[in-house]
């Protein structure tokens, strides 16, 4: 029998934290849902760590509620609340075995010598790591150092697992495999987890939900695909992947698309993300990888496309794709991510580039 | 590239001048102590136990031993049990005034000896109360608890916070967190500040000397009456068993904490 996952697990209601004249985390309502895996997305500074220790118990919310299945915690301490924390640097105990390590959390749960000794013994299975019960932390490489602080955590079988940072401190390579693995462990066990990065690849991956912050402010919360495909401002826009921003006057509503006006009286077609009315000032962002390259020489009028005409300034190899600066002839750069052809275009080459107004989306200014 | 080579050989030269100049007089006392003669002097004519077993002999000497035996003793408890919180609360905690109170706990390790001496026992005076044990240790703790201290703070600095908030998240109680995992990652820095605190006691003349009694009087303070009244080679003797003490303590204990961490990281 499956019981109803529970929409509120996580509930913040108003929440502030204020250190000095400093507001980190300014009146903010999140929910999180039992099971999922959430994160908090952001710049540093922006609050989403400060939002994570409070959850925690580290820090002490200055207004606002802060509730788990139910329950307000603001006056819990974290020792009582059940929860599960892995720290950017690890944070395993040095002048203990790894076995001591894991079981730390089982010694104050009233548990028996050989049920914990069962229970280490599958969390470390659960990691991949078995056998490695007698060793000193300094003894494993930081990857298996974070598995060993991921199977510490899940152990207690805790209400929340919060992630601060996991990866920054793994290699490239490492990380990629770090991340899939928590994802995976994630699902199978559906702890109800939250991650805070800065990262917005782990974000976009892993999350059923991202929360992206800014400045004590959640700027917009979503899916993924939601987040990343109709970023809802400026920021939002720009801290996900690559976007370009061009300036223009709402003119008309054309078919499904609105006609707009850009600086150099270009007409140009894009979707409106909210309601704009005509004469409205609006911003087109476009994402790079929308672009469609040609040589200007090559180029055939579409009806109801989106072109600019330039020249490269810059380019950049990046194994699979190449990124393009493009300058266009009115002066204005914009950026392109093309997946590698055959010959990839030089500095200085004359192109067109296109994109349909489906990839253009009108913010309002 | 001959020169560099005598410029190398001139600072090698220089260092070992300065280590004989640091070093002799100590190597005097220690040979002069197994002296037979009643005024030293070198070429020594044969080697003597003589002067230790007199000194073993001396009740004062005995009694002073004791006294500094056990002030140290107490003065290096005291000051860890005071230091080990202050400088927890003021690496772990923000609260008003931490800079100041810091300074201030700080601050006898600036201030002249001398100054140190007068000030306590002035202030004593003032409370209408006579010089007493009490009195002697208050003033060593004060004078060897910036050095707890210090090291402490020092040490604290380097044990990161996240891992005294990975214990608290797992279900460790303060007090539980502060004995698993604090303690035991302090433990070497606490046993220098005990070792610190001893030597410097065990060590003190000029502040002793102004707030021992008759009854309490210390080694140092011992040797320094000896010497207002006559050269006794007792007094070589002496200073080659505190010497022999004051190095070998915390030698001893280097040791141990090595051994301690070693045996603790075998597989």
């Amino acid at each position: 029998m499956k019981q109803e996952k529970d929409p509120e697990f996580v509930k913040f209601t108003g929440i502030e934290k204020r250190f000095g004249k400093v507001l980190a985390v300014k009146r903010m309502d999140l929910e999180i849902p039992e099971g999922s895996l959430v994160t908090l997305l952001g710049p540093s500074g922006c609050g989403k760590t400060t939002l994570l220790r409070m959850l925690a118990g580290l820090e002490s919310p200055t207004r606002g509620d802060i509730y788990i299945k139910g329950r307000r915690m603001n006056d819990t301490p974290i020792h009582k609340r059940n929860l599960g924390m892995i720290f950017q640097n690890y944070a395993l105990f040095p002048h203990k075995t790894i076995f001591d390590n894991v079981a730390f959390g089982l010694k104050y749960r009233n548990i028996s010598k050989s049920v914990i000794k069962d229970k280490v013994e599958k969390a470390l299975e659960t990691v991949r790591l078995p056998g490695v019960g007698e060793r000193m932390p300094s003894q494993l490489s930081g990857g298996q150092q974070q598995r060993i602080a991921l199977a510490r955590a899940i152990v207690i079988e805790p209400d929340v697992l919060l992630m601060d940072e996991p990866l920054s401190a793994l290699d490239e390579n490492l990380r990629e495999d770090m991340r899939r693995e928590i994802d995976n462990l994630q699902q199978a066990l559906g702890v109800t987890t939250i991650f805070v990065t800065h990262d917005q690849r782990e974000a976009l991956s892993m999350s059923d939900k991202v929360v992206v912050m800014k400045d004590g402010f959640i700027q917009q919360e979503g899916t993924p695909e939601e987040v990343y495909n109709n970023s809802i401002n400026h920021f939002v826009a720009d801290f996900l992947g690559h976007s370009n921003f061009i300036n223009s006057v709402v003119k008309e509503k054309t078919g499904d698309f609105l006609s707009v006006t850009l600086e150099d009286d270009h007409t140009f077609f894009a979707v409106p993300a909210g309601v704009l009315n005509t004469g409205d000032k609006a911003e087109i962002v476009i994402r790079a990888q929308k672009f469609k390259l040609g040589y200007r020489t090559d180029h055939v009028p579409e009806e109801g496309m989106n072109v600019f005409f330039g020249k490269i300034v810059d380019r950049s190899y990046m194994g699979g794709e190449v990124s393009y600066f493009i300058e266009l002839d009115n002066k204005l750069v914009l950026h392109a991510i093309n997946f590698v052809k055959r010959s990839p275009y030089r500095r200085g080459d004359e192109v067109f580039m296109k994109v349909a107004p489906e990839h253009c989306r009108l913010l309002k200014l | 590239m001959k020169k560099v080579i005598s410029g190398w050989s001139l600072i090698k030269l220089y260092t070992l001048l300065v280590y004989i100049w640091m070093f002799t007089p100590i190597i005097a006392v220690i040979l002069l102590a197994f002296n037979p003669q009643q005024f030293g002097s070198f070429p020594m004519e044969g080697v003597s136990f003589k002067w230790f077993i007199k000194l073993s002999h001396n009740s004062t000497i005995l009694d002073a031993f004791k006294n500094s035996l056990v002030l140290g003793s107490f003065t290096a408890v005291l000051s860890t049990a005071f230091g080990v919180p202050a400088a927890m609360a003021f690496i772990r905690y923000d609260f008003r005034g931490k800079e100041f109170l810091n300074t201030l706990l700080i601050a006898p390790i600036m201030v002249p000896e001398v100054v140190l001496g007068v000030a306590l026992l002035l202030f004593i005076r003032w409370l209408q109360q006579p010089k007493s044990f009490t009195l002697l240790l208050i003033g060593h703790v004060v004078l060897t608890l910036p050095y707890v201290l210090l090291i402490v703070q020092a040490r604290l600095v380097g044990i990161k916070k996240e891992y005294e908030e990975a214990a608290l998240s797992l279900g460790a109680n303060p007090f539980q967190t502060f004995m698993e995992i604090t303690f035991p990652l302090l433990a070497p820095a606490i046993l220098a500040g005990m070792l610190f605190s001893f030597t410097i006691s065990f060590d003190d003349v000029t502040a002793t000397l102004f707030w021992a009694t008759a009854r309490n009087q210390t080694v140092p303070v011992k040797i320094f009456g000896m010497l207002r009244n006559s050269i006794s080679p007792e007094i070589n003797a002496l200073g080659a068993v505190m010497i022999v003490l004051t190095v070998s303590i915390p030698l001893l204990a280097g040791f141990v904490s090595r051994r301690f961490v070693r045996g603790r990281h075998k597989t």
